[in-house]
């Protein structure tokens, strides 16, 4: 049974259309993530869910109610905003214990509840001070805490980690991922940053201009994503994209450019049988392009190094074919220089093809 | 280069700054000084009029035998504690529903309340008159508690407008979802929070109300139920004579309360003027 249900919800602000016809279902814990750049209705569709925006059209359930007309409190969620939202001028222990008293809990329980959710955030030692007082990373765990301790259905995180530097980040994802499996609780989140998307989302929801792009695990996206936008969304640096023309020599069907012709596998061949178009947008992640010896014509593509990017890890070369820019990922032991020109092969089972018009991928790719 | 700089920091801002203060406090030494002096003293010429030469407590006691200076000042403290306690509420509520209610009419209605401020009050005490005739409250001290709000609502909505507005509303949302009604929102966590404000506009209303004159004068005709400003000039005018040294007496005195006021209350009257919320 799913836990949360959005049906053809709307959303309009006057003209503009926030989100538009948002169908999704959301399992028992099961953690979401709805990620898009800013704008594209993630936070508008999470405060409908919370019951602060009415929706325009379509139906939400939260364990097959019918909650459209709900007001916040009877919705049985808890949302941590990405300001945190605590009551300054009330302690952590206040702030913590403030749902509980509005639901008339008594004081014993109160109590206990609020010590059990501070021991397992760590901030026990800070219930007696005032939120001035606590550093950004302890007001986002009173923050979280804030939401647990009540115990909900439904847990929903705006950006709730945007606002903390980029140790404490990492760091606090990978907490908040153990805590949702020790509650065993769902969750809805919000971010607009595509690697807390991948690293936290059982499924992760990519949206733009009000319209879901794609639904699926992290992998399934980034393998197989449906359009040029997620491609471009997921995955870091962003995929390569340049327009090419399908040349069809005998049985091998390629990509051409006015610098280097690819040579595309069997499988995609067949995929585009019935194409009928003749340029079409060829994506390429950087991780995909491999350094190599020897340019074999239809194979690899020989390129000229203009940027050396070392990260420690890894490094990355911007390059450019002919006009074609290109940033390709090696490893952190490459010898290429500034100026020097190289050789990169892409994998050929992982070319993206993309329509010109449409931006829809046109090849079937494997999800895991 | 360190002097020189000090040098300029004295011309550019300690001089304005202390020829500033020299002007603001000047009319506060001559009520002071006029106070201490007999009337001989006071009207001749021929002494240095900046000094007291023989300081006396005549004018003060004068001031406290031959007029009722303590009823007036009791009459004072009713008014402007009740009327800030009106203007208060009603300025807290409006402000916050304009601000956070969202009806339709919110914007035009606080445009609305903010343009009743700018009519002068030598118009508006014509047909204020009229209605307090009408509800009989003439000569009663509550004609000026009912007037007096007029004047003091729609700054006090504005000043808080813009205080409600720095209150991130994620925090109503918050209590929203964990259970809270409006009303409690406002009582736990707007309240509290606008504290500052509220005492700025508090503070702003008593001493307006505290010095208030037109309404007084024309509402108020029986001595005994006279304000401080009034009774001063009402009764230590007499014809074409001004007793100073009581009228000055009456006014060092009078002043007293509102300094106090503004004394103890100082930070926060800036604080709330300028709508910083402290987290």
């Amino acid at each position: 049974m799913a836990k949360v249900r959005l049906e053809n919800v709307c959303k309009q602000f006057g003209d503009v259309v926030a989100v538009k016809d948002f169908n999704l279902s959301i399992e028992d814990r099961e953690f979401i993530v709805l990620v898009g750049p800013s704008g594209c209705g993630k936070t508008t569709t999470l405060r409908m869910v919370a019951g602060l925006e009415t929706i325009t059209s379509g139906n939400i359930y939260i364990k097959e109610r019918l909650i459209n007309r709900l007001p916040p409190k009877e919705r049985d969620i808890a949302m941590v905003f990405q300001n945190y939202a605590l009551y300054p001028h009330m302690t952590v222990f206040q702030n913590m214990a403030f749902g509980l008293e509005m639901r008339k809990t008594p004081k014993e329980e109160v109590r206990r509840r609020v010590h059990e959710a501070a021991e397992i955030l760590g901030i026990e030692h800070l219930l007696d001070r005032k939120p001035k007082q606590l550093s950004g990373g302890q007001r986002q765990r009173v923050a979280v805490g804030r939401a647990i301790v009540r115990k909900p259905e439904v847990f929903l995180f705006d950006e709730p980690l945007s606002n903390l530097d980029a140790k404490l980040r990492v760091q606090t994802r990978v907490e908040l991922k153990k805590l949702h499996e020790r509650l065993e609780a769902t969750a809805i989140y919000v971010t607009h940053d595509q690697v807390e998307a991948m690293t936290m989302g059982d499924r992760i929801v990519v949206m733009n201009e009000g319209v879901i792009q794609q639904v699926g695990s992290p992998l399934e996206l980034y393998n197989a994503p449906k359009n040029k936008f997620v491609a471009s969304f997921i995955g870091s640096p962003a995929m390569n994209f340049f327009q090419a023309e399908l040349v069809r020599l005998g049985d091998v069907l390629s990509v051409q450019t006015p610098t280097f012709r690819l040579d595309l596998p069997n499988s995609s061949a067949s995929d585009l049988k019935d194409y009928p178009e003749k340029r079409v947008i060829v994506g390429i992640r950087p991780e995909d392009l491999v350094e190599t010896g020897e340019h074999v014509p239809g194979r690899t593509i020989e390129v000229i190094v203009e940027v050396i990017e070392p990260i420690g890890s890894e490094t990355y070369i911007d390059v450019k074919a002919g006009e074609i820019p290109l940033i390709a990922r090696v490893g952190r032991k490459t010898q290429v220089k500034r100026g020097q020109s190289f050789v990169l092969e892409p994998i050929p089972e992982r070319i993206h093809l993309f329509d010109v018009q449409t931006e829809e991928a046109l090849l079937r790719r494997r999800r895991d | 280069m360190a002097i020189e700089r000090a040098g300029a920091k004295i011309v550019k801002f300690y001089i304005p700054l202390i020829l500033y203060l020299l002007f603001l406090l000047f009319p506060f030494y001559w009520m002071f000084n006029t106070v201490f002096k007999s009337d001989n003293e006071l009207y001749n010429m021929n002494i240095n009029p900046l000094y007291i030469h023989n300081p006396t407590f005549s004018n003060i006691v004068t001031l406290f035998k031959e007029t009722i200076f303590l009823r007036w000042m009791g009459n004072t403290f009713f008014v402007a504690i009740t009327a800030t306690l009106i203007a208060l509420a009603a300025s807290l509520l409006a402000a916050y529903a304009i601000q956070r209610l969202r009806f339709k009419t919110s914007g035009p209605t606080g445009v609305a309340i903010f343009l009743s401020y700018l009519i002068p009050q030598t118009i508006l005490f014509i047909p204020l008159a009229h209605i307090i005739f009408k509800l009989r409250l003439w000569d009663s001290l509550w004609s000026l508690v009912l007037t007096y709000p007029t004047f003091l609502i729609p700054f006090c909505t504005w000043l808080l407008m813009g205080y409600f507005k720095s209150i991130p509303k994620e925090m109503e949302e918050c209590a929203m979802i964990d259970g809270a009604s409006r009303i409690r929102i406002f009582r736990k966590i707007i309240l509290p929070l606008c504290l500052p404000g509220i005492l700025s506009a508090g503070i702003f209303c008593f001493t307006l109300s505290w010095n208030e004159y037109i309404y007084a004068l024309a509402f108020i005709s029986t001595t005994a139920k006279k304000t401080v400003p009034i009774g001063l000039v009402t009764e230590l005018v007499r014809g074409d004579v001004y007793h100073w040294g009581p009228l000055m007496a009456g006014a060092l005195c009078a002043s007293v309360p509102v300094a106090l006021v503004y004394a103890f209350f100082v930070e926060h009257y800036v604080a709330g003027l300028t709508g910083a919320l402290k987290e």
